[in-house]
């Protein structure tokens, strides 16, 4: 689409919405938000990127193949449920490391290998739209 | 691939491999011989280990008489089929894929006689079926293999299923999984109220896979596997697994009229049947197809009967019958791979010039004919004796034994004289024999079979008498001797071989008129099963034309009626149920968002433009959204507001590439019995819809779930947001699966967007 305006806006317009979902993304465990919410936030934004300036330069952008993105967003998320194994606990139990002030845990893995998933089926079905 | 003088003692380099692989039947033959002293002391061996045990599926296997009897004859078939096929294979492109795929069927096969778990049995019964589909059809670039590999399929298939049923009825009727425990609930099972049921279901599963009538047309077509393969799912395995599933059932079921009545009937019929048609043919390998047909109908014969001596009789016969059966599929498959022919018309003569092979044939025939001095004379006097001791139809199952023998006799004659005896045809004089690893097969087990005949009473107290055991609560002995003394059997035996005889003589004229029988047959099964085949396929054919019609209309009619159906049916009766439907209550901004929902829906229905109706749904799925966050959903209004954000801009993406729009409303003077329809499809749904949710409002919540989440998501997930602990922790395994089926989309909707390969552009 060939529009000065929004090119323009788009490129201020992407880095914001980007750090945005990271931000979703993190707050999520506590404060709505979560993986697939920030999936979303940044397939739109990917999405006005290909709106303006087209799927090559979406492409270059990312830089993985969606189709690679959402396949490794499935095995981090699959993986992410392995370590209890050895700790002699069910598949996907959450496998936590705890400070006083900060615990981080395998469910964190879990859930960015759901954003990549989420993020890896939304860009191929953007760009594969875009392209045709 | 005709063999001359020379090379007949050399074994050709490609074939070494197939040799080595017959270590492994070999081996495992040998593992059971170690049993063999304890079993035949009556020891049972078993082992368990846990699989799925919340399924009662473990792997729990048991060797006892029966299942070392089976565990033999499967192991030393496959042993000598293995040696033959080495040389019969030699050569074939996919040497490697045959072997792999018969020892998994000897393996599978081992599966069905050691489980002691009947859904363990059901996983190798099914095995056999498929690896069965994957043999007869190995030769996969003839259409009539391809053909005749997915009747099998579909027939042993189709019997697994009703297996499976069986199974769980028996299940579910508060028995065991476990053959050992069934057999001590036998009371409670045949005097349950679902025992016919479950009768039903265990005999289509052991008919269909030993082809018995109406099931037994598969068996013969199963020819189109290579000699090897014939001989070993007719001799040792595949066939037998019904007989096999028979016997264990015997002292769960057996015994009741429907049981001894069904078998009687249906083993009676098949063993005549398949013993009339044997005479029919001229193809050697179809002959033989036939009188499996009639040895495993006898089989099941004798299965109805509930005394020891008719049991013996099964196990004395089964025994017989794997020998020369085997020994004889082997000597055609020679006698084809040498002469390029199986046609009783092209051959003669061949003694002079396969005199091994002749000898094991001869060996087989006596033995199937039922000649004194040989196993199949035993066979036969304890089958005469077994069928006058039978409780249902004493007199009917002897009747068919004694002309099924006769037929058997007389078939045995043709396979014995035709090929081998006569004037040797022309195009006959450069054959010669076979290599030795195709010859040691068929003497083996022919000599066998004059070895266990002369020794009878050793078979029976080492092999036969702890089968019959295994499955039979009576200890009475039975003791095999060559001369039982002049009784009544043995006139009978002198009958069949007299008769057998009289038959052969006259077997141009009866070949005659089993053809003309076989032709002026009303109806025949393989008529039924072909026509309710294709009727099948045009059934499929005509729904699928009405239902995939293409036109996305259709498609959205179809779900919304049969949701109005379904759900309808179900929910109506209890709208009455409902107190009262709810006063819509909330905060003045719920109420104003309410109205802008109706007024965007509104927007829907009646735009003229599609990019007016998407901004109008777009509308309601923002109106939606910001409900959820109103009522404190803010999880859900968040995810709400981005789907419907992306879903804009995707559908605009394609609305883009769409052909230049047009109204989609038309004129009203236009209007049509489609209007109507949709829109009585349309407002049913949205009342159905409308009446279960005031229906689910109005029901008092419980709270229970939320309670526990609340008090666990921090304790337990160290998250303070319910609905993310959810997702991520307490139900990972969910949301994996959900991920899993985004992506499986997102790659079907790039398929279907792009254009074929060669137009598109390279990613």
């Amino acid at each position: 689409m060939k529009s000065v305006i929004l090119k323009t806006a788009t490129r201020l317009m992407i880095g914001l919405m980007l750090v945005f979902a990271v931000y979703v993304f993190l707050r999520g465990h506590h404060e709505p938000g979560g993986g697939f919410s920030a999936a979303l936030l940044a397939g739109t934004a990917f999405s006005l990127l290909a709106i303006t300036n087209g799927a090559d330069h979406v492409r270059k952008a990312i830089r993985i193949r969606p189709s690679v993105m959402a396949l490794s967003g499935l095995a981090l998320a699959a993986g992410a449920g392995l370590p209890a194994l050895f700790f002699g606990k069910p598949f996907l139990t959450g496998i936590w490391w705890q400070t006083e002030t900060f615990a981080a845990g395998t469910p964190l893995l879990f859930d960015s290998g759901v954003f990549l998933a989420v993020l890896g089926a939304i860009l191929s079905i953007l760009l594969a739209l875009e392209e045709n | 691939m005709r063999i001359t003088p020379p090379d007949t003692e050399a074994v050709p380099d490609c074939c070494r491999k197939g040799l080595y692989s017959c270590l492994l039947p070999s081996g495992l033959f040998a593992l059971l011989c170690l049993a063999w002293p304890g079993v035949v002391n009556g020891d049972v061996f078993t082992v368990q280990w846990a699989w799925v045990p919340s399924l009662d599926l473990n792997l729990a296997f048991r060797l006892d008489g029966l299942s070392l009897l089976f565990g033999l004859i499967i192991t030393m078939t496959g042993f000598f089929v293995t040696i033959y096929a080495s040389s019969y294979m030699a050569g074939h492109p996919q040497n490697g894929r045959f072997f792999v795929f018969l020892h998994a069927f000897m393996i599978a096969m081992l599966g069905i006689v050691f489980a002691d778990n009947l859904l363990l049995m059901f996983i190798c019964w099914e095995a056999t079926t498929i690896l069965s589909f994957l043999l007869i059809g190995f030769d996969h670039e003839k259409s009539d293999a391809r053909e005749n590999a997915r009747q099998a399929l579909l027939v042993t298939g189709a019997g697994g299923l009703f297996l499976l049923m069986g199974i769980l009825l028996l299940k579910s009727a508060g028995f065991s999984m476990t053959l050992s425990a069934l057999s001590e609930s036998a009371d409670g099972i045949q005097n349950h109220a679902l025992y016919p049921a479950v009768f039903i279901c265990f005999m289509v599963g052991a008919m269909t896979k030993s082809g018995q009538v109406p099931f037994h047309f598969w068996l013969p077509n199963a020819m189109s596997a290579p000699t090897p393969i014939s001989a070993f799912l007719h001799a040792a395995t595949m066939v037998k697994a019904g007989i096999y599933l028979l016997m264990r059932l015997h002292p769960v079921m057996g015994g009741t009229p429907l049981w001894m009545s069904t078998l009687v009937l249906v083993g009676g019929a098949t063993a005549l049947w398949g013993a009339i048609q044997a005479l029919g043919p001229c193809d050697l390998k179809r002959i033989l197809a036939y009188t499996t047909l009639m040895a495993l109908g006898v089989l099941t014969l004798f299965l109805g009967g509930q005394t020891v001596l008719s049991l013996t009789a099964a196990t004395t016969f089964l025994m017989v019958h794997a020998l020369y059966k085997a020994a004889l599929f082997l000597a055609v498959g020679s006698i084809d791979h040498q002469t390029g022919t199986r046609d009783l018309n092209d051959l003669g003569g061949l003694v002079t010039r396969m005199p091994l092979t002749a000898l094991a044939v001869a060996g087989a025939t006596l033995s199937m004919a039922g000649f004194p001095l040989f196993f199949g004379f035993i066979g036969k006097e304890i089958m005469y004796a077994g069928a006058l001791a039978e409780d249902m139809f004493p007199l009917f199952a002897a009747g068919i034994t004694l002309s099924a023998n006769a037929l058997m006799t007389a078939v045995a004659a043709i396979i014995l004289i035709t090929p081998f005896a006569g004037v040797l045809p022309a195009h006959l004089k450069n054959t010669w024999e076979t290599p030795w690893t195709m010859r040691i097969g068929p003497a083996f087990m022919g000599l066998l079979g004059v070895v266990f005949g002369i020794m009878p009473e050793w078979v029976s107290e080492n092999l036969i008498q702890p089968a019959v055991f295994a499955f039979h609560p009576d200890r009475e002995e039975i003791r095999l001797f060559l001369f039982h003394g002049i009784n009544l059997p043995l006139v009978l035996s002198i009958i069949t071989l007299t008769s057998g005889a009289v038959i052969y003589r006259q077997k141009i004229r009866l070949r005659r008129g089993i053809r003309f029988l076989i032709d002026h047959l009303w109806v025949t099964t393989p008529e039924l099963y072909q026509s309710g085949l294709t009727r099948f396929l045009t059934t499929a054919a005509t729904v699928t034309r009405i239902l995939q019609n293409g036109s996305l209309t259709t498609y959205m009619s179809v779900i919304v009626f049969t949701l109005v159906l379904l759900t309808g049916s179900v929910w109506l009766p209890h709208v009455a149920d409902i107190a009262s439907i709810p006063a819509v209550t909330g905060p003045y901004i719920a109420m104003g968002l309410f109205v802008f929902v109706l007024g965007a829906a509104a927007v829907v229905v009646t735009a003229r433009h599609r990019l007016a109706a998407i901004g109008g749904l777009g509308g309601v799925g923002g109106g939606v959204a910001l409900i959820f966050l109103v009522f404190g959903a803010p999880d859900i209004a968040l995810t709400q507001l981005l789907v419907e954000t992306l879903t804009l801009i995707f559908v605009s993406l394609i609305l883009l590439r769409l052909p230049p729009m047009e109204p989609i409303v038309k004129p009203r003077a236009t209007f049509q019995a489609r209007t109507l329809r949709n829109a009585i499809l349309s407002i049913s749904a949205g009342l159905v819809v409308f009446t279960l949710v005031s229906g689910v409002v109005s029901t008092p919540l419980d709270r229970s779930l939320t309670a526990f989440f609340e008090t666990h998501s921090y304790l337990s997930a160290h998250g303070r947001n319910i609905v993310n602990v959810i997702l991520v922790d307490f139900r990972s395994l969910d949301t994996l699966g959900e991920i899993c089926v985004i992506v499986l989309a997102a790659w079907a909707g790039v398929h279907l967007i792009r254009r074929p390969f060669g137009q598109r552009k390279a990613p």
